[in-house]
């Protein structure tokens, strides 16, 4: 397993731009948001957790359709399902590697996105914290998406349309952790709430996208 | 003589073929009677007036959108575990009959929400999680439809649906588990003393009943629709081999 982990690192960061894109994404979006909202500090101090939520969730599903397309296309798939790790366990490992790509570099480039947008100086612990909790269940909760898509030649759309809803209570109790670290006021609810999720999310979902990799190979 | 008989094609359509007729009739006269009675029976309320009156509509609906996703759970897991097609085309077939509910309790809703609070929506966690079970509906449809093994689409759409009834649950309990919000508490109640008056529970129950008579019926349509389908496409590809 941890062999594998190595190889989808390694993938990830050698061929062909995975790794940066995600992170460059997250930069634009959050970039773009004062050029199209304007400039006031109030608004942006405002608005500035539930962005940088958003645009993390949307960095995260543009590299969710490379956690298994790739592997199913060349085959590697099939070797890893005869493999003698258990599906569950590939699932997982890949979900890590996909998070140590994309949701980790997220929160520690965070802060700095966090002056751009104006954030409140109490919100910045926070804000780290919320996505730390919050990224695994984005990388888990997605590869089970792109298991159920991965033998459709245009899963993107589909994958989106799938992933997405299951994404609103993350996105919901980040925001709201974060604002109200921003503000002063006790996190306790969200943070246990989004750690709840989160946990819930990586103990049981590994088996859902095993079982959907399984139909998809068969 | 168990259920499990009914797994069998033939059988499935020789007894719903029997059964469709009296249950769509069952379903006219009760939901036609819950209707008019509540329309024009009831009183208006004093703080609502006649807008009350959606609530006939709107609570069934709201209730068989959810149950809809229960159904197709039952479905899924028999698919899963028994490998019976009919349960898998059931469940197909029921979602986008639990689509439409969603989208008619959607719309009452908000037709009821705009008198009495001022506005058409609120994100309030009800009417929220309400949306998110509507979307469920729709990836789980697209996904029937994007994958184009029958068998794989039933194993993937199964355990979507699933994953999905954790929102389902969600949805239902959602009227319990948050005090915040514009949107009231259960309407019925087997124990809270909280509950709608005797003069609108019983029309409301009587549409309940109605809407899940219009619920059945659809269901059986529909499986009975996606079986002739799939025959169809066993004679073309038989017929193609020959």
């Amino acid at each position: 397993m941890i062999a594998l982990l190595a190889r989808d690192l390694r993938l990830a960061v050698r061929a062909g731009g995975g790794f940066g894109l995600g992170l460059a994404f997250f930069l634009m979006v959050v970039l773009l948001v004062p050029l199209g909202v304007g400039p006031e500090p109030d608004i942006l101090r405002r608005i500035a957790p539930g962005i940088l939520w958003l645009a993390a969730l949307l960095a995260c599903l543009l590299s969710l359709d490379r956690i298994f397309a790739l592997d199913f296309e060349d085959g590697s798939l099939d070797l890893l399902a005869t493999a003698p790790i258990p599906m569950e366990g590939v699932v997982a490992v890949k979900s890590l590697a996909h998070w140590l790509v994309t949701g980790l570099p997220l929160t520690l480039i965070s802060p700095v996105l966090g002056v751009l947008m104006n954030l409140a100086p109490a919100g910045y612990v926070w804000l780290v914290v919320a996505l730390a909790l919050g990224t695994p269940a984005l990388s888990v909760i997605g590869a089970f998406g792109a298991a159920l898509t991965v033998g459709l030649k245009r899963g993107g759309l589909l994958l989106s349309l799938l992933v997405l809803p299951m994404y609103v209570p993350t996105l919901i109790f980040g925001t709201e952790l974060v604002k109200r670290g921003a503000a002063g006021a006790a996190p306790g609810t969200p943070l246990l709430l989004l750690a709840g999720i989160t946990l819930l999310a990586v103990a049981l979902l590994p088996f859902a996208s095993a079982a959907a990799i399984r139909a998809n190979l068969k | 003589m168990s259920i499990w008989e009914y797994a069998n094609p033939k059988k499935f359509m020789q007894t719903s073929a029997w059964a469709l007729p009296w249950v769509a009739g069952l379903a006219i006269v009760v939901l036609v009677g819950g209707l008019v009675w509540g329309f024009f029976f009831t009183p208006d309320d004093f703080k609502q007036g006649s807008t009350v009156k959606i609530i006939y509509l709107h609570v069934p609906s709201a209730m068989m959108a959810i149950s809809a996703w229960f159904m197709m759970l039952a479905g899924s897991l028999i698919w899963l575990i028994r490998r019976h097609h009919v349960s898998a085309l059931a469940a197909k077939a029921a979602a986008p009959i639990g689509l439409t509910f969603t989208l008619i309790g959607l719309a009452t809703g908000a037709i009821w929400g705009q008198p009495m609070w001022g506005t058409w929506w609120a994100w309030d966690p009800r009417l929220t999680s309400f949306l998110i079970l509507g979307l469920f509906y729709l990836g789980y449809i697209a996904l029937w439809e994007a994958v184009e093994d029958p068998d794989t689409a039933a194993d993937l759409t199964s355990v979507l649906c699933i994953v999905g009834s954790v929102f389902a649950f969600l949805s239902r309990y959602a009227v319990l588990f948050w005090s915040q919000g514009l949107h009231q508490g259960a309407s019925l109640s087997v124990v809270s003393q909280e509950q709608v008056s005797e003069v609108y529970a019983w029309p409301l129950l009587t549409c309940i009943a109605g809407f899940v008579l219009l619920f059945v019926t659809l269901v059986l349509l529909r499986t009975r629709t996606e079986i002739r389908g799939r025959r169809i496409k066993a004679l073309l590809a038989r017929e193609r081999r020959l």
